[in-house]
């Protein structure tokens, strides 16, 4: 179910300015990569890039490649839509669909997808609301609105609705900067579990937030005010928060700027 | 007096005079500005009541259901045809235009690049703007010989519906008909109703669009998913607003809807009547008691108007508790 993902030399803009320069990043299945560095330095424009999320701004365009398994999403004959529906996407603030039950927001991807039959559509919310670890919190009220829940309550369901169509790859951009600490760890924690069936990239602000969760950290930060992000260096989380290669990264890691 | 905050002495804390002045004026004001409209909308109502009083205590058991307009010779008179032509009219014009105004909504808050979207926001507007006179005199010397070959299709192709067939079989001749009227109605309403709705569908949170992005949706899935069903209750509320303004219509209808008293659905056929134009064409004319009668239709649509109203009101309303009770 997990697809590996590489870009290749990838630039991001909008329109003239150049966001993110020349990214090359492979990110291995059944893993979690986390994306940190200063605000601004295109991490998340980065991420938006690897399911095409990047192009709904208008003006917003890239150059270079994205490959998922060695096929490029950016193709021409490739649809946005079908590459959105194999690579799930997780926000920083929770959005569920605000007039839509709890029920309704994990299966509106699978009626996207065409699934009609009721008996199929009740296996497959109750299955991503349980690895979503919500399930036993909204079973009783499946088709109360999906806005009357908690914040990270919220966030699971967005989670549990990213996953009910069964995607290759989960982007989550910031999806806990919004949240309190107990659903923060709620979040951590599933992204623990899910990391066996999904490769998952996170963006976090929280360098704690990395170190907990991920197996990949990528640093991304700027050369100056002005200037696009760039990727300094990728490696094993436990190396980058103990021996990085770079000065940049050492400095952003123990606080000397950032 | 010790824990007053540093740089707030004690005295500037009881003046508070002048500041007090200026805000017992100015919710003074608001206090009369809003017992203004109530007492405006009070005053035209017990008007309408009062006028009407005299021709609709004169025939008691017909108003309603008469279908001729002749108080002052023969003293009969009602607003069955009048009501009718009226609602009629209305529903065929929001038919037409409805869709059209939320085709240019999605498409100038979707589709149309920012420049361009917001040049027909500007020119739909100006729609609105145009005197319903010049509305009315552009239908009768323009729109009414242009829109025979429309009837003369319509009648042919779908004839066979009760809408378009003609009153006696086919339909030779075309004039001011309640068809005629709906299209001017359409053309007037269509503003209206696509500017609220453009607004409406333009406050939608950009979060909801992209979470339907996210999970695959092309456009129109998107717009399904994640727009429309937040849009609805200010959707319906735009249209009903139209559909006030299509009732009460007077000047462009009166000039281009056939002024007869039957009950008819075939919308083709010449004839066709509603309470406004109705009033307008008739007024200069009536005696004391056809004034009275007018003014007792001119109550009716004045109901009515207030009903749809209402009806708007609460349809927003109840979406409103829907997503109050949600936030709970």
């Amino acid at each position: 179910m997990a697809k590996r993902i590489e870009t290749v030399e990838l630039s991001c803009f909008y329109g003239k300015t150049k966001a993110v320069d020349d990214v090359s990043i492979a990110i291995e299945p059944k893993s979690v990569t986390a994306f940190i560095g200063p605000s601004g330095c295109g991490k998340s424009t980065f991420l938006r890039a690897l399911n095409r999320m990047h192009e709904v701004v208008p003006g917003a365009r890239i150059e270079g490649q994205v490959l998922l398994d060695d096929e490029d999403i950016y193709a021409p004959e490739i649809d946005a839509a079908a590459v959105r529906r194999t690579i799930g996407m997780v926000f920083q603030r929770p959005n569920p669909f605000p007039t839509m039950s709890i029920y309704d927001n994990v299966a509106a991807g699978l009626r996207l997808n065409g699934l009609r039959r009721k008996s199929e559509l009740d296996s497959a919310v109750e299955r991503s609301l349980r690895s979503a670890n919500l399930w036993d919190e909204v079973r009783s009220r499946l088709n109360k609105p999906g806005a009357g829940l908690s914040g990270g309550q919220q966030q699971r369901l967005c989670i549990a609705r990213a996953i009910a169509v069964e995607p290759q790859v989960l982007l989550m951009d910031e999806p806990c900067s919004a949240l309190d600490p107990i659903s923060t760890l709620a979040i951590e924690d599933l992204i623990f579990e899910l990391k066996d069936r999904y490769t998952i990239v996170i963006v976090t602000h929280n360098m704690q937030q990395a170190a907990r969760v991920s197996d990949v950290t990528a640093f991304f930060t700027l050369r100056g005010p002005g200037e696009p992000g760039y990727l300094v260096e990728a490696d094993t989380t436990q190396k980058i928060f103990t021996n990085p290669s770079e000065k940049r990264t050492e400095d952003y890691i123990t606080g000397r700027f950032g | 007096m010790t824990a007053v905050s540093p740089g707030v002495d004690a005295a500037s804390l009881r003046d508070v005079r002048s500041s007090r002045r200026g805000d017992r004026v100015f919710s003074g004001v608001t206090v009369v500005a809003g017992a203004l409209v109530f007492a405006l909308l009070g005053a035209i109502a017990v008007f309408l009541v009062v006028k009407a009083m005299p021709a609709l205590q004169h025939d008691k058991s017909s108003f309603w259901t008469t279908k001729i307009w002749d108080p002052d010779a023969t003293g009969r008179y009602g607003v069955a045809a009048l009501v009718f032509g009226t609602v009629l009219s209305s529903v065929l014009a929001l038919a037409m235009a409805v869709p059209v105004a939320l085709g240019v909504a999605v498409y100038t808050v979707e589709y149309a690049p920012r420049r361009v979207g917001r040049f027909l926001g500007y020119l739909t507007d100006m729609l609105a703007a145009v005197p319903s006179v010049v509305y009315g005199l552009w239908g009768l010397f323009f729109l009414l010989p242009h829109l025979v070959g429309t009837q003369t299709f319509l009648n042919r192709w779908l004839g066979w519906i009760p809408l378009f067939s003609g009153a006696h079989g086919d339909v030779n001749t075309f004039s001011k008909s309640v068809f005629a009227a709906s299209v001017i109605l359409a053309i007037m309403v269509l503003p209206i109703v696509a500017a609220i709705s453009r607004e409406v569908i333009g406050q939608v949170d950009p979060a909801q669009k992209e979470a339907a992005l996210a999970l695959g949706a092309t456009r129109w899935e998107m717009l399904r998913t994640a727009v429309f069903p937040p849009s609805r209750p200010g959707i319906v509320s735009a249209v009903m607003l139209g559909l006030g303004r299509a009732l009460g219509e007077t000047i462009a209808v009166a000039l281009v809807i056939g002024n007869t008293f039957d009950i008819s659905a075939h919308v083709l056929t010449p004839g066709g009547n509603t309470i406004a134009a109705n009033i307008a064409n008739r007024f200069g004319e009536a005696g004391a008691l056809g004034r009275s009668a007018l003014i007792a239709s001119g109550l009716v649509l004045f109901v009515i108007t207030l009903l749809v109203n209402l009806i708007a009101r609460y349809v927003i309303y109840r979406s409103g508790v829907e997503e109050r009770s949600a936030a709970v």
